[in-house]
């Protein structure tokens, strides 16, 4: 390695990684309270032990330095935590869950926490992609990942009405439009019957080349969980949105989005087409909702306009601000926190909305950029660790 | 169409029209002295209701049952405690953060909201059922034709009524009302003329507060039912209510509220095939309204400073 002593080496970040991801696969797999509480505990140690000898510190600095190896190795470890509980139905459905809102959280962070346009209404562009596969899937011949993209583009036309509302309206009349929208939505879903109305529709599992999903694999013959095949799938959906997304924030466009972001004023008297930049961050969040939400659907089967209510909006928006608005990597830990522990806890189930609250509450009060906020743009993150 | 029917109509379109406005001038209250969105206050609206129920619940026990006295004390209780209520989220959660992006205000008393309604769900007794609310007004209904005119109906409507007036007298007409209207117009200069800023800001948090607290009380006796949901759409509606007439504008939070109920009921009246379709059609109309005023339709006048 070319690394100097101020350039940290790869090796604690693929610790931590590891770490992480065999904490994941424990988190995952034990259901005894007792154990729960006893990891919860041990975790909590670790974490406090690395923040305050600042491992944590140096597993940031190794992670930003190697991130192209990183990328990898979080796939690797992704694949690792499949692989381990390739036999846990409700797991795997837990993790792709977890997955599926990372990347409609993505979309969030786009709009939010890159070019700072508000959606209160992330749950409907969801829901628009859910229904779309749910009608789309259940009545063509389409091919199932063309599926996927049209749930995408679907929520991106719906997100298209909002356009003239949301550009001409700004702060609490902005967040007024998406709020109204999103109820709007699932009001509209519980008395439309052709669209199942409250009871809601049964949507056909995927398929992808004559692949059925919901079928298991076999391998070496053990009948793996048909939840792996999801699992696989939606990862591979986040990666491909985690790809575009990190493109778009080092593009020209994402550093544009910024400024829209940072004083809408200024970027227009720097000649920046305002309007043009919130409608591609508005648009492309959408799509990206609206294609988890299409997953989201053939992976459960089944969805009913209470899984994409104003609450679900405000999970959402709750996600990325525990995770620090715009920063894509704290969207994980966030998403996981908030989605796996209700479930495993089952104590706390029926609590989840209230800790929620008071998680968000607490968040909100002692740090409000979140509790991993994004770091300032460095315009060429290795090198700029290897000169200093 | 039979002009009693109409009638009818227009009398519950007015019930609605009187508890959409009362919220939405807690709205544009908090709006107009602080610059704030306060989302928490459908749910110190249901928070209101419950308190007063178990009030209610308590007075029974205790043997008293004149429905004027448990009325008065429900009231007395529920907006005392609302008006607190309401105080504690200004002072604990929304002043703090006075000089934090409006956004994490507005999220944050999002989730304040969420925490008060899950607590009423969760430790209310049987919580997450609706409770049937008792009836105090009397129900002795006058007939005219096809319109059937009850007197709680008219009681709840003129208690709105009168309460809306009072609210905009103490705004327009009492010190107390021209130091939240000094706050509102420049926060900064109302200071240096020697107003307690953050008193007038309490204040206005525990009018609003109080005001919700006597919607949520009115909508219990009108429907005999309150639930842990009621507050979200309520809260919703009014928002909506007070933006579309134009924040910060106490008259533009009576019109909005006015408005939203005339939409809901116009679909009734003119198409009651869509009867269900309702509430899309209002919030569908609130949007395209925002697209043609985009500051409300009383706007406040305003130029950004750089």
């Amino acid at each position: 390695m070319f690394s100097t002593d101020k350039s940290p080496g790869a090796l604690p970040a693929v610790l931590g990684v590891m770490a992480i991801a065999v904490f994941a696969m424990v988190l995952l797999r034990i259901h005894d309270q007792w154990g729960l509480l006893a990891l919860g505990v041990i975790a909590g140690i670790a974490l406090l032990l690395a923040v305050r000898t600042g491992a944590a510190a140096h597993f940031e600095r190794a992670f930003a330095a190697h991130e192209r190896l990183m990328n990898g190795v979080v796939v690797v470890a992704f694949l690792g935590v499949i692989a381990v509980l390739a036999k846990q139905d409700f797991s795997l459905l837990i993790l792709s869950t977890v997955l599926l809102y990372c990347v409609a959280c993505m979309g969030l962070s786009v709009q939010l926490g890159y070019c700072g346009v508000m959606n209160f209404a992330g749950a409907a562009f969801f829901g628009a992609g859910a229904y779309t596969a749910a009608v789309v899937g259940g009545h063509t011949g389409l091919p199932h990942l063309l599926v996927v993209v049209a749930g995408g583009i679907v929520a991106g036309l719906l997100g298209s009405v909002l356009l003239l509302p949301v550009l001409r309206t700004r702060g609490h009349y902005a967040a007024l439009i998406t709020v109204a929208f999103g109820i709007l939505f699932r009001s509209f879903l519980e008395v439309n019957n052709t669209l199942g109305g409250p009871q809601g529709l049964t949507v056909p599992g995927m398929s992808i080349f004559g692949w059925s999903l919901n079928k298991g694999l076999a391998i070496g013959g053990i009948t793996l969980s048909f939840y792996v095949n999801y699992a696989l799938v939606t990862l591979a959906l986040a990666i491909v949105v985690y790809v575009v997304t990190r493109r778009l924030e080092r593009s020209w466009v994402g550093m544009h989005f910024d400024a829209v972001r940072i004083d809408e004023l200024a970027a227009s008297t720097f000649g920046l087409n305002v309007q043009g930049l919130k409608i591609m961050a508005f648009v492309i969040g959408n799509v990206f909702a609206g294609m988890a939400g299409a997953v989201f659907a053939m992976m459960t089967g089944f969805i009913s306009p209470t899984d994409f209510d104003f609450p679900t909006s405000l999970v959402l928006i709750a996600i990325i601000m525990l995770g620090g608005i715009g920063n894509l990597w704290g969207i994980l830990p966030a998403a996981a926190f908030v989605l796996i522990l209700p479930e495993k806890l089952q104590f706390i189930q029926e609590y989840r909305f209230l800790l929620y609250a008071g998680a968000v509450i607490l968040v909100l009060l002692y740090r409000p950029a979140g509790l991993f906020p994004r770091r300032l743009r460095r315009h060429f993150p290795a090198k700029a660790v290897s000169r200093t | 169409m039979d002009i009693g029917f109409l009638a009818q109509y227009v009398l519950s379109g007015i019930m609605l029209g009187v508890v959409y406005a009362m919220v939405a001038v807690g709205f544009t209250l908090y709006f107009g002295v602080l610059d704030v969105i306060n989302f928490s206050h459908g749910d110190v609206l249901t928070a209101g209701a419950f308190v007063s129920l178990a009030t209610y619940l308590g007075l029974r026990a205790t043997g008293i049952d004149s429905p004027v006295v448990v009325l008065t004390i429900m009231l007395a209780v529920a907006l005392a405690t609302m008006a607190l209520l309401g105080v504690l989220i200004a002072k604990f959660f929304v002043l703090p953060l006075r000089h934090a992006p409006p956004f994490i205000t507005l999220l944050i008393t999002l989730m304040i909201g969420i925490a008060i309604r899950e607590s009423i769900r969760l430790f209310y007794p049987s919580g997450s059922n609706p409770q049937s609310f008792p009836q105090l007004l009397p129900k002795t209904a006058y007939h005219w034709g096809n319109l059937i005119v009850r007197q709680d109906t008219l009681i709840l409507i003129v208690t709105g009524l009168v309460v809306i007036a009072l609210v905009n007298l103490f705004i327009n007409r009492t010190r107390a009302g021209l130091a939240i209207r000094a706050v509102a117009q420049d926060g900064e200069t109302a200071k240096v003329m020697g107003i307690n800023f953050e008193w007038v800001v309490l204040l206005a948090f525990a009018l609003g507060s109080a005001l919700a607290a006597l919607a949520g009380v009115m909508n219990g006796l009108y429907y005999n039912e309150v639930n842990f949901g009621t507050g979200l759409m309520l809260g919703i509606i009014g928002f909506c209510a007070a933006v579309v007439g134009g924040l910060g504008n106490i008259y533009g939070a009576i019109l909005g509220g006015f408005l939203f109920a005339f939409l809901q009921t116009i679909v009734v009246v003119a198409v009651p095939s869509l009867t269900a379709y309702k509430d899309v059609f209002a919030f569908g109309v609130i949007i395209l309204l925002m697209v043609i005023k985009p500051t409300g339709m009383i706007g406040e006048v305003s130029s950004e400073r750089v």
